[in-house]
């Protein structure tokens, strides 16, 4: 056997992540069953023809840049990468009269932890992302875009340009698409282990070639972009929901969420789960709902925390999720936030302290190193977080986890260093009393990690 | 030196970008460097900088900066477990202690074969499919159960050929 045939033993195949057919009225996700990722099955499922609407391929008068923005606006769509942007606003703030180069940026540098739903969107839809891209292009006047792809998922870096090829041969991509005046060049382009390659300007840093470290903002992207001209950056998952919006309408879109909170969401869902995978469903179902429909907590066990938007995100208790429903102002409101929709389970048999010792290294290790507070902080949160998990905590260090937290908090450049105090912050305003157990007792309350 | 072969494959790269920002396809070279013979030397950052007109430093940024770039050879097979919280509570670390005994290494060292090195890593973004880990930078291995450990560590000491 060669090392080809091996590998390709352990490969997922989107049976258990994505198509397990537990999502609710699936938008991205419908009908994909993994071997119909190309261009003419898309085609088949009305791939394209958002596009070919815009531009007046299809027998129609087409529509102007204003109208797309006006429908993107309408339908409630906020950025799937996190921050929960209002994409139709952002797209607006480009200068569409500049008139020198402008870029198109897809953020596919999927690497908060939790999420996996950028990845399986790449892998078994990706013509849903160039339509996106294209259509975004047309809105703004952009003629040339880049995907800028996680390094870990190099098979779907590759996958994806696969499905470039395929769309430059049937001329949705490249000079006069579909006989009309649009043009639009679309190219993929690929981290190489970088968690903060995520944060957009990093993001640009590392396309032009140079580390990843964030520019001070502003100018903001869309006056100083890539090679600093005028871009916009936008989500994956935000791409992919483009085509359904435009041949659906707005109103159609934000119906099938809630005001505000339009549209349908793909969680990820990991940790202490029966069944762990990407599940779309309406903005403003019940996380409970949710739960269920991962199969529900494992067996024998009792929820007892959730992080439901990525590892950045604050945790919450188990009475406060099920009692929200998945949307960005539901989560907002019980003092997390949706993040990018990674929901990380976790059950009775865990320890806090335990958990956020992990997520801390992890922050300290991915902090670019460019801000005091972010570099020399995270490692300090990670070293007494270590110290308690360890058994050699000290009374003191509850109170100095918060201070340093607070210290690194809104004194950085991007939100990294955000991002490795929210933890902090969320565990200890929650979980306090299984932190001050391990300082007096040297141990853990809950027993075995299992 | 690098081969005309490799060379088409940097200007592939290159012609994605405009004419004036060949820097761009730096972190897609150097990939292309490290599959090919393994690490990213000084002699390959300068060869790369050579070819897209930039400071041998400015190539050397960026193998220091991003975590999947090696920067000294390793054994044949780079093996990255990704031990995150979300992995973590799915067997992940379990993964990474059951491949350190098999081994007989700890993570972050190679076997005195050559043949395989273990290294952790931070999140792959394939969460749902934990325990996950990868091999050489490019082939992603998912559910690894203690099981099927043994047996990729079984194929990869008797595999023929190279990835």
């Amino acid at each position: 056997m060669n090392v080809h045939q091996l590998l390709s033993q352990f490969q997922a195949t989107g049976l258990e992540s994505s198509f397990h057919g537990r999502h609710i009225a699936p938008q991205i996700m419908a009908d994909l069953n993994g071997a119909n990722w190309g261009l003419e099955d898309y085609v088949a499922r009305g791939g394209y023809a958002a596009l070919r609407k815009i531009l007046g391929q299809d027998g129609g008068e087409g529509l102007t840049q204003d109208q797309v923005i006006a429908t993107v606006k309408e339908s409630g769509l906020r950025g799937r990468g996190g921050a929960g942007f209002p994409t139709g606003l952002k797209w607006s703030f480009m200068p569409r009269q500049f008139p020198g180069q402008k870029y198109l940026v897809c953020n596919s540098d999927e690497g908060e932890p939790g999420t996996c739903k950028d990845r399986d969107i790449m892998q078994f839809n990706p013509h849903a992302v160039i339509e996106g891209m294209a259509i975004a292009a047309f809105a703004m006047g952009i003629n040339v875009g880049y995907n800028y792809i996680h390094g870990e998922i190099f098979q779907t870096y590759e996958r994806f340009e696969e499905a470039l090829e395929q769309a430059r041969a049937a001329g949705f991509l490249g000079q006069a698409i579909m006989g009309s005046s649009f043009n639009f060049q679309l190219h993929a382009s690929h981290g190489f282990g970088a968690y903060i390659c995520g944060e957009e300007t990093a993001l640009l840093e590392s396309l032009e070639g140079k580390k990843g470290q964030p520019r001070f903002k502003p100018p903001f992207p869309a006056s100083f972009g890539l090679y600093g001209k005028p871009t916009t950056i936008n989500n994956t998952e935000t791409f992919a929901a483009v085509p359904w919006i435009i041949r659906n309408g707005g109103a159609a879109y934000l119906a099938c969420g809630k005001p505000n909170n339009g549209g349908t969401k793909i969680f990820s869902i990991s940790g202490d789960v029966e069944r762990p995978g990407n599940y779309e469903i309406p903005m403003g179902t019940p996380f409970s709902k949710l739960l269920e429909l991962a199969g529900g907590v494992r067996t024998g066990r009792q929820l007892k925390a959730v992080i439901p938007g990525g590892s950045s995100a604050p945790v919450l208790p188990a009475s406060v999720m099920m009692d929200i429903t998945m949307d960005y102002d539901s989560i907002a409101k019980a003092g997390s936030m949706l993040g990018s929709g990674a929901v990380i389970v976790m059950d009775d048999s865990r320890c806090m302290v335990k958990a956020l010792q992990r997520l801390s290294y992890f922050y300290s290790h991915e902090s670019c190193g460019q801000c005091t507070p972010c570099r020399e902080g995270t490692g300090w949160l990670w070293r007494m977080v270590d110290r308690i998990e360890n058994g050699h905590g000290r009374a003191s260090d509850l109170d100095m986890l918060d201070s340093v937290a607070g210290d690194i908090m809104g004194r950085t450049i991007c939100a990294l260093g955000d991002a490795a105090a929210m933890p902090v912050r969320g565990m200890l305003k929650h979980f306090r009393d299984e932190f001050v157990y391990h300082v007096e007792h040297k141990t853990c309350v809950v027993g075995a990690y299992v | 030196m690098i081969s005309d072969a490799t060379k088409a494959r940097f200007d592939r790269e290159v012609a994605k970008f405009p004419a004036d920002q060949k820097q761009s396809a730096v972190m897609a070279c150097l990939a292309i460097v490290q599959q090919e013979l393994g690490w990213v030397s000084p002699e390959s950052e300068q060869a790369v900088a050579s070819h897209l007109g930039m400071a041998p430093m400015a190539v050397h940024e960026v193998t220091t900066f991003y975590n999947m770039y090696n920067q000294k050879p390793l054994g044949k097979y780079k093996l990255n477990v990704c031990t995150n919280l979300p992995c973590q509570l799915r067997g992940g670390a379990k993964a990474m202690a059951h491949l350190e005994r098999t081994l007989g290494i700890h993570a972050g060292q190679t076997t005195p074969d050559g043949l395989i090195t273990l290294q952790p890593s931070e999140c792959q973004g394939a969460c749902a499919d934990a325990p996950v880990l990868l091999v050489n930078d490019r082939t992603m291995c998912s559910f690894m159960s203690n099981d099927k450990l043994d047996q990729l560590i079984e194929g990869l000491r008797s595999a023929e050929g190279a990835l």
